[in-house]
């Protein structure tokens, strides 16, 4: 498939592999954060890392929007779709995502209204076709998905609906970066960078993590050679001693982003003094809410939810997870009291989730059969 | 990485042998409600069926949970199955909630060696459904029916509330005559043998998801349903299917769960790892290109025409030329093979060099964000 394969070819993965190899310095390892959700899952989904020398390993970060979605959100969300004749509209990786009360699969079972949307503006055909009930979009995302959230309020405002909000979770990726920079446990060589947050906020918001902290960052799409790419593009910067902002992914990314997009979200929400973080806490100014001019369209205005802190199950350390301080596998409960099928936390849910992509699609690494060594070693 | 941070004695390769010891445990029933993720085919599936079905209902010849149960009465060996069918829209590009009906228990009977005798019919209709849709439905189904060589004797007919029912759900039950000398089971698969698939996957799940007409997606696609008993007997013609020595070992249709659920299934049932070659596997364009746009895996998606086929390596030549010499067959591929190692799992070789697992899913596979 045209525009797809070129970018998933063995060749010039092994190729491209050996000259990683080549650029390790002997008895150093090399631990490279991939940010985003999007490329955890790539990594597993092609079994790149069959792909890394020993002495590169990859940690996974806190860009799965889902996982970063504390429990009392969740909580705040259900008790918005228990309201008198809501129905509430979500992605479908948060459809599985436990509250302290069970999923929004499980609220279903209990008679709430939640519906699984691949876009905001499918949510706002529902409120057009269902004039008598009140449409919540339960809106999560970094700055990938916020614009057009935003769009879709414009969009709804413009036409004069009154029976559609949104929920409003969305959060932004630099203060999660400098929160885990700032964290004591971190170990990281460098960032293989947000792709598509990247395409609406651009590079510079980045510039701090080399001038401040010495980190180098290479924007990396999402593919397996875009990723394997910027993993080399990280290391020849470590040879070369040099720590700078690089961009992979120049086919989709511009340097200065998307103004168009950040307008609109400007327009329509802004930042929020506070916003807690499953496992990473509460950060300053770290998500945004519905700006005072579109409140008819907030649902956190229109329903009130009670906004309850609820603390993370104990067991769990998807915090750690999180800010690579563990790998999935190191958690006390992965695999035997956290699986896909009972997710004590978010990260064992999403496609995106480190646990997740570990569990379902990693397990196996370290046994490998015969064939399958061949084919990635050959 | 992070060594320090580990309890003594953690190791990888030791957490992970402890996960294999869970997963191997029965799973828990803990849900208290039903969920659509009960529905899906994968694990939440397995788990309530095992709860509460197999726990309620136990008997040798339901244990086995194969697509049909065979027995003898009489010296006369049969294959019971049945299947209900809730799909919405009713009609879709390449069929409809009929023929998906008829060729769906047809290929239950044909998928456990027998060859489909008679199918009796139950339908649940919503008050308000259309008399002339009922009837291109009840047309279908005879269409299908004939097609399969099969004809429905008995049937039910019951009327819901508006509302209560999606248009209309059938039921479909067939009964099949087993050929003495035919021994099938997903048990049966051996370390060395062959695993094909009968054509390219997925074509079903992806039409039905794209005619909902929700996604602002159109593809040129139409559904894979077709009875597969002419398919079944040519490839027991040709191989056979002994208890002893060399043949075919298992066939399952690839419905919900699609091919990656059934491989899993041989995994679990023989106790053997199934190694599959991403490369190898069909796909047709129009349906990597969906999949890719939703951030589903077409190994995942529902067939209606397809099978799995395990197949001992001395007659696999032989069955893949019998498979192709036949229409629904014609695009068989060899997929894989089955090992003796990592027992239980289906690993992955990737396009891309790669190896990973495959898993069961939950439920429905969830499409992701970005």
């Amino acid at each position: 498939m045209r525009f797809v394969d070129e970018y998933r070819d063995a060749g010039t993965a092994r190729a491209l592999s050996a000259r990683i190899a080549e650029l390790c310095e002997p008895g150093r390892a090399y631990a490279f954060m991939e940010v985003c959700g999007g490329h955890t899952h790539t990594i597993y989904k092609h079994g790149l890392e069959d792909h890394l020398p020993p002495a590169v390993s990859l940690v996974h970060g806190p860009g799965c929007p889902v996982c970063v979605i504390p429990m009392g959100r969740v909580d705040d969300a259900m008790h918005i779709a228990r309201q008198d004749d809501v129905i509430m509209t979500s992605f479908g990786d948060m459809m599985r995502v436990p509250g302290s009360h069970g999923s929004f699969f499980d609220a279903n079972a209990e008679g709430t209204d939640i519906r699984m949307v691949y876009s905001p503006l499918d949510s706002l055909k529902i409120a057009r076709a269902n004039p008598d009930r009140q449409v919540v979009f339960m809106a999560i995302g970094f700055e990938t998905t916020t614009p057009s959230t935003a769009l879709t309020v414009r969009r709804a405002a413009a036409e004069g609906l009154t029976n559609f909000s949104i929920f409003c979770n969305h959060i932004t990726i630099v203060p999660a970066l400098r929160a885990i920079l700032d964290s004591p446990d971190v170990r990281i060589d460098g960032f293989v960078g947000p792709g598509h947050v990247s395409t609406v906020i651009g590079c510079r918001p980045y510039d701090f993590i080399p001038r401040d902290y010495g980190r180098p960052l290479v924007v990396s799409g999402f593919e397996p050679l875009d990723i394997l790419q910027s993993i080399h593009k990280l290391l020849r910067q470590l040879r070369d001693r040099r720590c700078e902002v690089e961009n992979q992914y120049t086919r989709v990314v511009a340097a200065e982003g998307n103004p168009v997009a950040l307008a609109v979200i400007d327009e329509v929400l802004e930042p929020r003094p506070d916003f807690e973080w499953r496992g990473l806490g509460r950060i300053p100014w770290s998500a945004m809410r519905v700006r005072e001019r579109y409140a008819a369209f907030d649902a956190e205005r229109i329903f009130a939810p009670p906004g309850a802190r609820v603390e993370d199950p104990k067991a769990c350390q998807c915090g750690e997870v999180l800010t690579g301080v563990i790998k999935p596998w190191e958690c006390k409960v992965f695999g035997t009291g956290c699986t896909p099928e009972t997710p004590i936390g978010a990260c064992m849910v999403s496609p995106e989730g480190a646990c997740a992509a570990y569990y379902n699609f990693g397990r196996a690494r370290h046994r490998a059969t015969e064939p399958a060594k061949e084919m990635s070693r050959a | 990485m992070t060594a320090a941070k580990v309890a003594a004695g953690r190791s990888e390769s030791g957490v992970l042998d402890r996960v294999e010891a869970a997963r191997r445990r029965r799973p828990k029933l803990r849900d208290t409600h039903i969920t659509s993720a009960h529905g899906a085919g994968g694990k939440a599936t397995a788990t309530l069926i095992d709860a509460v079905f197999l726990e309620g209902l136990r008997n040798p010849l339901l244990e086995p949970l194969e697509d049909a149960a065979v027995f003898t009465v009489d010296g006369t060996r049969l294959a019971l199955t049945t299947d209900s069918f809730v799909v919405t829209p009713l009609f879709f590009p390449g069929g409809d909630i009929g023929d998906l009906a008829v060729n769906g228990t047809v290929n239950d009977l044909a998928v456990a060696g027998a060859r489909p005798l008679h199918l009796a019919c139950a339908v649940i209709l919503e008050e308000g459904m259309a008399v002339d849709d009922l009837r291109r439905i009840v047309a279908s189904m005879a269409r299908a029916a004939t097609d399969a060589g099969v004809s429905i004797v008995t049937g039910d007919t019951k009327v819901v509330q508006r509302g209560r029912a999606d248009g209309c759900y059938v039921t479909t039950t067939g009964i099949g005559l087993v050929p003495a000398d035919v021994r099938l089971g997903a048990a049966r698969a051996r370390p060395g043998d062959a695993v094909l698939v009968t054509g390219p996957i997925g074509d079903h799940g992806i039409t039905v998801l794209l005619a909902r007409g929700e996604l602002d997606i159109s593809a040129d696609l139409s559904s894979d349903t077709a009875p597969l008993a002419e398919l079944t007997s040519r490839l027991l013609e040709a191989v056979g299917a002994p208890a002893d020595g060399p043949g075919v070992r298992a066939m399952r249709d690839a419905t919900r769960g699609g091919v990656a659920t059934i491989l899993n299934e041989v995994a679990t049932a023989a106790g053997v790892g199934v190694i599959v070659d991403e490369d190898a596997v069909p796909v047709r364009p129009t349906v990597r290109g969906a999949c890719e746009l939703l951030g589903l895996d077409p190994l995942y998606v529902a067939c209606e025409g397809r099978m799995v086929v395990i197949v001992a390596p001395e007659v696999a030549e032989a069955a893949l030329a019998a498979l192709r010499s036949h229409p629904l067959g014609a695009d068989t591929a060899v997929i894989g093979r089955i090992a003796d190692d990592p027992p239980g799992m289906v690993l992955l070789n990737t396009a891309f060099g790669g190896t990973r697992i495959v898993d069961l899913l939950v439920g429905d596979p969830l499409p992701r964000i970005c």
